[in-house]
């Protein structure tokens, strides 16, 4: 939730960049690795302005090769450091997965508990623009999947900062995944409801903690990231016609809040969960699960999930736009619900 | 080896589609997309990576190349897909998203599949050798004829798949040529800067294949070095790795603000543009002349011309067409 009390907005871009600027300050030894985080400042903009301020040393832009430079990162955070890195799109986490889920999630445990792994990898996530299928997926499910490794998705950047500090600071391996449709580059077309009031000083937002952001009696719709966006529109659709819609925000994967799923749901008695990842194995599934293996008495209906259907991405705007999440889909799946 | 003339006079031809290509696609990528820079708008949205500049790679080695050979290419891909005889038409609608299009615009520009020429490629970088040498491999086991062609960007040079696949090709002497555009950058990352070496066809030895560098975007340096490169592979000897050093005329991709190139690169580049410079060549050897080139620039722009016009005039697919295709 937005409890934000200044009134300076920043984009997610600006929060994240912000927030590693702040932590970089006052801990030397916090620095940044990836492709093009350099002078360019990231492809989406988080990392814009952190080279000037902080130098190569410790702003440095990487050759493409991914499997290196997060092995790298999973080295050095065992060792004393605490690096963030970049894989610039997750899609691309093909050519280097080893190096995070086998040993950055892992060593931790292996270790005993001894090992600690302090590393922030940020990814961005998302499609909607025709970026093709090899450079639009949200692969949420994937990363949450994986044990070891904490996963958080904001949807704005008051959250996003308050996460990346806490990111940042977390003795373990978070993933940061933010969504390319809220990072607020205008070449990406920019869902104005992630650009948000944002304190200047450094605050965190709790890992795990999901948020409420509007509360409601009849119906709970479950999202992160874009589809927080989604939903919040669907649920002013709804409103018109009376039905008085509950959204909660995860913004946390792992660990994931199922007590205010949980609640929400036994508040309303129906649930609608909204997913730009693919629709089977993943996040919407373990959030119904989440419910109905707690209290399947609690439900008025079946619960429905609203996500991308489970085919590649394809180039098409026709094609992406038919099949990605939107509010009328949501408002759609609640019409059905209530004709069951 | 020298070309013949009538390759010379292919290798312009094809450059000329190209550029002209990579020129209408420019002009038409842009509409919609002003005042104000939105990739998703627009006839062509997404990531656009246009290959001004780097022709010469793609004439001087599918000059060397028939319709049965197999290329990988990157997610810079016209000019090579143009050179290796892809369907015009098929392409352009597939770089629009049209039903017409090479998979009904289900791929878009980076994800250009043409089974009747063995052409593909891939988004994700460093992609194109495992699947050139798979595609080596299957020719050898099959007894067929035919070599394949992995192409990447000196960037590509730096994945760890760059290292693997010059390993496996080399001791499986495989029918298959590694070659590298070395356009100097990585999106915004210069050569020198993420990589150890000064020029990659010196890596080649570590796995015991020729290395071969080509100098200054040269037409005919290229043709020679793939010529002697693609000869080895069908006479049975193994794989080999080329870096061509060429030019990116263009940003990274469409909107890319290119603030990184050092003052007067881009001006320097320009001056050094193949086309010309190829074009200047054939005149001076009397295989052109004034009249001779206004024709055929004139066919290659129709040619051009036609496939955009085919591609704007076709429709997409029923926005369901989305489910299908995932198996066969
Ligand atoms: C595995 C992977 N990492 C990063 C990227 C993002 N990316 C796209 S193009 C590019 C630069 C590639 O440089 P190079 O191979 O030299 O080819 P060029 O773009 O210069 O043609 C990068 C880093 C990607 N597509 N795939």
């Amino acid at each position: 939730m937005n409890t934000a009390t200044g009134s300076r907005k920043l984009t997610i871009a600006r929060a994240m960049a912000e927030a590693t600027a702040q932590e970089m300050r006052q801990d030397p030894t916090v620095f940044v690795m990836g492709e093009d985080v350099g002078p360019l400042g990231g492809v989406f903009g988080n990392t814009r302005g952190l080279y000037d301020e902080f130098g190569a040393e410790r702003i440095r832009d990487t050759p493409i090769s991914e499997t290196a430079f997060i092995g790298a990162a999973v080295g050095a955070a065992s060792d004393g450091m605490r690096p963030i890195v970049e894989l610039m799109f997750v899609d691309f986490f093909g050519v280097c997965m080893d190096a995070i889920y086998n040993m950055m999630a892992k060593n931790t445990y292996f270790s005993g508990g001894k090992v600690k792994v302090p590393m922030v990898l940020m990814t961005s996530t998302g499609g909607g623009y025709s970026d093709g299928g090899q450079h639009s997926q949200c692969l949420y499910g994937t990363f949450a999947h994986l044990p070891g490794m904490k996963v958080v998705v904001p949807s704005n950047a008051y959250d996003a900062k308050g996460l990346m500090t806490a990111a940042i600071r977390d003795d373990n391996p978070v993933v940061f995944m933010y969504h390319k449709s809220l990072q607020g580059m205008g070449w990406l077309g920019t869902e104005k409801g992630a650009t948000v009031a944002t304190p200047e000083e450094p605050y965190t937002v709790e890992i795990g903690k999901a948020a409420v952001v509007k509360e409601g009696r009849d119906l709970t719709l479950v999202s992160l990231g874009a589809g927080v966006h989604h939903c919040l529109r669907a649920a002013k659709a709804l409103g018109e016609e009376g039905v008085d819609v509950e959204v909660v925000d995860l913004r946390s994967l792992v660990p994931l809040d199922r007590e205010t799923v949980r609640a929400s749901v036994a508040k309303t008695g129906r649930l609608i969960v909204v997913d730009e990842d693919y629709h089977s194995y993943g996040v919407s599934g373990e959030i119904i699960a989440s419910v109905a293996e707690h209290d399947p008495a609690c439900l008025k209906a079946a619960p429905r999930r609203v996500a991308y259907p489970d085919i590649p991405i394809p180039f098409a705007p026709t094609m992406e736009q038919w099949a990605l999440p939107n509010a009328d889909k949501i408002v759609d799946a609640f019409h059905q619900m209530m004709t069951q | 080896m020298q070309p013949t003339n009538d390759q010379r006079l292919w290798m312009y031809r094809q450059m000329v589609t190209s550029r002209h290509l990579e020129e209408r696609i420019e002009t038409l990528y842009m509409e919609g997309k002003t005042p104000v820079f939105n990739m998703a708008k627009g006839p062509i949205p997404g990531e656009m990576h246009l290959s001004n500049g780097q022709e010469p790679c793609a004439v001087g080695v599918c000059a060397h190349l028939n319709a049965e050979d197999i290329v990988v290419a990157t997610h810079r891909p016209h000019h090579i897909a143009v050179a290796k005889g892809v369907d015009l038409n098929a392409m352009v609608a597939e770089i629009f998203g049209k039903a017409t299009g090479l998979s009904g615009g289900r791929g878009g520009h980076m994800h250009l599949f043409d089974a009747a020429v063995n052409f593909s490629c891939s988004g994700i970088i460093g992609e194109s050798l495992g699947p050139a040498a798979g595609a080596a491999l299957s020719r050898k086991m099959q007894g067929k004829p035919g070599v394949a062609v992995a192409f990447l960007g000196e960037g590509a040079a730096n994945q760890g798949v760059f290292h693997e696949a010059l390993n496996l090709a080399a001791v499986w002497k495989l029918p298959v040529v590694f070659v590298i555009e070395d356009n100097a950058w990585g999106i915004s990352v210069a050569k020198q800067a993420s990589t150890a070496v000064p020029r990659n066809d010196v890596r080649a030895s570590g796995y015991n294949m020729p290395g071969v560098h080509v100098a200054d975007n040269d037409v005919e340096g290229v043709f020679a070095a793939a010529g002697t490169a693609i000869a080895r592979a069908r006479d049975g000897q193994g794989p080999t790795l080329i870096e061509i050093e060429t030019s990116r005329l263009a940003g990274h991709f469409m909107g890319d603000g290119e603030d990184y190139r050092p003052e007067g690169e881009k001006a320097g580049l320009q001056s050094r543009d193949p086309i010309p410079r190829y074009r200047q060549q054939l005149l001076e050897a009397g295989l052109l002349d004034e009249a001779a080139d206004t024709r055929l620039v004139g066919e290659a722009h129709e040619r051009v011309e036609a496939a955009i016009r085919f591609a704007q005039e076709s429709d997409f697919l029923p926005p369901e067409a989305a489910l299908e295709t995932v198996f066969v």
